[in-house]
C-alpha cells in the first residue's frame, strides 16, 4: 500500500475535509491506485534537471503604488453568507 | 435557412447586409435553446432578457454603421468565467449562489466587441473532469449520441456549439478541456499559448496550466474570436505583453511552407483503430496540400499524465483553499465553531472528484512527500517542455489525434478515475509545455461519433495552428456535418 487510511485521514484534516467511513475506504483505495500509477515517474532520471513551475518564464511584475478605484464596500459584502455591520460574520473562534 | 446554424463570419455578413437584426438572430437562438435544451442540457443558466437587451444595443451600433466582426453575435460562456450580475457557479454547489461583481477580462473584451451572452455553459465542477458528469447541476449530453458524454470539462460549451444553441462559445483548457470536448462534439476548439489570453476573472484550477479559448463551428471563427480574446492584461501578471496579430491573415488555403511533425508516441497501443485511420487519412490530406512531414520524437510523452495529475491537483488544492464559507458562496448550516464550519462547508459543497484532487494535491505538497511527488513532477515537466523545443527545431506543427477514443457512454467511467484521466493523454502535454493546440473535426466513426485532429505549435505560433487547421478544413467536409437528434 502506498497510502494508509490513517494518512488519508490526516490529509483530510489538512485539507479541511471530512469523510464517512465508507468514503474514507473508497478514497484510500483510489488514492492508492493513483499513487501507484505515479511510480512511473521514478523511471525518469532527473538528476540536475531544473523544475518547471510555469510554462513561460515568469518574473516579478512591478507597478507604481497608486491608489485606484476598488470594489465598493456594499458590493464586496454582497456575496457573504452572513454579515454584520461592515463585517463578514463567522462562528465563534475563541472559546 | 435556420439562422442558428450560422458561423460568426456568416452571421456577420448578413447582419451587415441587414438581412436580419441582432434581435432576430438572438431570438432564433433562444427559441432553439428552448427546443433542444431538454435533450442536450448544455447550459446551467440562460440569460434571455439580458441577451435581448444586448441585442438591442448591438442593433443600434449596426444602425449607426459601426458593425465589428463580433457585433450582435450570440455566444455561450463557460460558467468558470466571472460575469457581472450573472451567477457563476463553476459547476459547483459551493458557488451555486455566487454573483460576481465584475466581469472576467475576456468577458469584458467580448462585450466591448459587441457580442451577446446567451448564458453560462455547463462544465465539470471546477473544470475537473473529461465528461461533464462532475457538474453539480446535472450532466450534459453529446448531440451526436445523447447517451454519450460531450467531453469535458467544457462539455456544455462544446455541446451548445454542436447543437446550434449558440453561434460559438468560450471554454477553458487546463489539460484538454477545450480540445477534448471539441473533438467529442465535432466542433473546433483552440487552446492558446499560456499567457496569450488573460486569466483575470477565470476561476482558478491549475494556475500554471489554465487558458481561455474559443469553441466554434469553423476555423475562421476561432481566428475571429482570438482577435478579441488575445492580449496583455495588467490584471493578470502571467499574461504576456506581446503584439497580437490579426489571426485571420493566417487563413491560407495551402501548406507549402509548413512542415508537420509526426510523433510515434501519439499512435500508441490502445488507440481506437477508427481514430488512428481518420488521423492517418488527415495527414494524407495535409500532404496533398503541400505540407512536408517529418518523424519526430517526444520521448517523455508517456510521463505527461502522471506529471499532470500531480501538478494540477497540487495547484488546485491551494487554489480551492479559498472556499471556506466566509466571504462568498455556500456555507453549511451546521457551523457550531469555525473549524467545523470550514470542514462541513467544504465537505457538503464540493463533489467527489474535486475532493479527490484536493486530497491528491494536499498529499503531493505535504511535508515529507513534496520532493518525491510535486518536485519530481516539476522536473519531468521540464523534460516534456524540452521534448517540444527539440521537436519544433525540425517542424512547424505537430499533428496528433485529439483523443485516443471517441466519446464514451455516460456513466461508463465514473467509478474509475484513472480510466477517466486517460481521456486527456494526448492533450495534456501542450498544457504542461504551454503550447497552443487546436482540435478540428476529421471524421466520424461507424457509430456516427466525431473524431478530432489535434494541431500543436510552438508558443505564440497560433497562426501556424490556425493555418494548418484551416487548410485541412477547407478541403474536407467534416466541419459542416450536423448531428441529428
Amino acid at each position: 500500500m502506498k497510502i494508509s487510511r490513517d494518512q488519508v485521514e490526516h490529509i483530510a484534516l489538512l485539507a479541511r475535509l471530512e469523510f464517512s467511513e465508507k468514503e474514507l475506504e473508497a478514497f484510500t483505495r483510489q488514492m492508492d491506485n493513483i499513487l501507484t500509477y505515479f511510480d512511473k515517474l521514478k523511471e525518469v532520471d532527473t538528476t540536475l534537471v531544473e523544475p518547471t513551475s510555469h510554462a513561460i518564464r515568469v518574473t516579478n511584475v512591478f507597478r507604481e503604488d497608486e491608489v485606484k478605484k476598488s470594489i465598493a464596500l456594499d458590493l464586496s459584502l454582497k456575496n457573504a453568507p452572513e454579515q454584520e455591520g461592515n463585517c463578514f460574520r463567522v462562528p465563534k473562534i475563541i472559546e | 435557412m435556420d439562422l442558428s446554424t450560422l458561423t460568426i463570419h456568416e452571421a456577420h455578413e448578413r447582419l451587415k447586409n441587414r438581412d436580419f437584426s441582432a434581435g432576430e438572430l438572438t431570438q432564433t437562438l433562444l427559441k432553439r435553446i428552448e427546443e433542444v435544451e431538454p435533450k442536450v442540457k448544455a447550459y446551467i443558466i440562460v440569460t434571455s432578457e439580458k441577451a435581448l437587451k444586448e441585442a438591442e444595443q448591438a442593433d443600434m451600433i449596426i444602425a449607426a454603421g459601426k458593425i465589428a466582426p463580433l457585433t450582435g453575435i450570440p455566444l455561450a460562456i463557460k460558467d468558470v468565467l466571472c460575469t457581472e450580475g450573472i451567477t457563476t457557479t463553476c459547476g459547483s454547489k459551493i458557488l451555486s449562489n455566487f454573483v460576481p461583481v465584475y466581469d472576467a477580462t475576456v468577458v469584458r473584451n467580448l462585450k466591448r466587441a459587441g457580442a451577446i451572452t446567451l448564458g453560462k455553459a455547463n462544465m465539470d465542477e471546477f473544470a475537473m473532469g473529461s465528461s461533464t458528469e462532475n457538474s453539480s447541476f446535472g450532466h450534459s449530453h453529446n448531440p451526436w449520441d445523447l447517451s454519450a458524454i460531450p467531453g469535458g470539462s467544457s462539455g456544455g460549451s462544446a455541446a451548445a456549439v454542436a447543437a446550434d444553441e449558440c453561434i460559438a462559445s468560450l471554454g477553458t483548457d487546463t489539460g484538454g478541456s477545450i480540445r477534448q470536448p471539441a473533438s467529442c462534439c465535432g466542433v473546433v476548439g483552440l487552446k492558446p499559448t499560456y499567457g496569450r489570453v488573460s486569466r483575470f476573472g477565470l476561476i482558478a484550477f491549475g494556475s500554471s496550466l489554465d487558458q481561455v479559448g474559443p469553441l466554434t463551428k469553423d476555423v475562421r471563427d476561432a481566428a475571429l474570436l482570438m482577435n478579441v480574446l488575445a492580449g496583455y492584461d495588467p490584471q493578470d501578471s502571467t499574461s504576456v505583453n506581446k503584439e497580437v496579430p490579426d489571426y485571420t491573415t493566417f487563413l491560407k488555403p495551402d501548406l507549402k511552407e509548413i512542415t508537420i511533425g509526426v510523433a510515434r508516441e501519439y499512435f500508441i497501443e490502445g488507440i481506437d483503430p477508427e481514430v488512428e485511420k481518420a488521423v492517418r487519412e488527415a495527414l494524407n490530406v495535409l500532404q496533398s496540400l503541400g505540407a512536408k512531414t517529418v518523424d519526430i520524437a517526444l520521448p517523455h510523452t508517456e510521463y505527461a499524465l502522471p506529471v499532470y495529475y500531480l501538478i494540477a491537483p497540487a495547484e488546485a488544492s491551494s487554489n480551492l483553499a479559498r472556499y471556506d464559507g466566509v466571504k462568498y458562496g455556500f456555507r453549511t448550516e451546521k457551523d457550531e465553531n469555525l473549524t467545523a464550519m470550514y470542514k462541513k462547508t467544504r465537505s457538503e459543497g464540493f463533489g467527489a472528484e474535486v475532493k479527490r484532487r484536493i486530497m491528491l494535491g494536499t498529499y503531493a505538497l505535504s511535508a515529507g512527500y513534496y520532493d518525491a511527488y510535486y518536485g519530481k513532477a516539476s522536473q519531468v515537466r521540464t523534460l516534456i517542455r524540452r521534448d517540444f523545443e527539440e521537436a519544433f527545431k525540425k517542424c512547424d506543427v505537430i499533428v496528433t489525434p485529439t483523443t485516443p477514443t471517441p466519446a464514451f457512454k455516460i456513466g461508463e467511467k465514473v467509478d474509475d478515475p484513472l480510466q477517466m484521466y486517460l481521456s486527456d493523454i494526448f492533450t495534456i502535454p501542450a498544457n504542461l509545455a504551454g503550447n497552443p493546440g487546436i482540435s478540428v473535426p476529421c471524421g466520424l466513426t461507424g457509430n456516427g461519433l466525431p473524431i478530432g485532429l489535434q494541431v500543436i505549435s510552438g508558443p505564440f505560433e497560433e497562426g501556424k495552428v490556425l493555418q494548418t487547421a484551416f487548410a485541412y478544413e477547407q478541403n474536407t467536409e467534416w466541419h459542416v456535418k450536423k448531428p441529428k437528434f
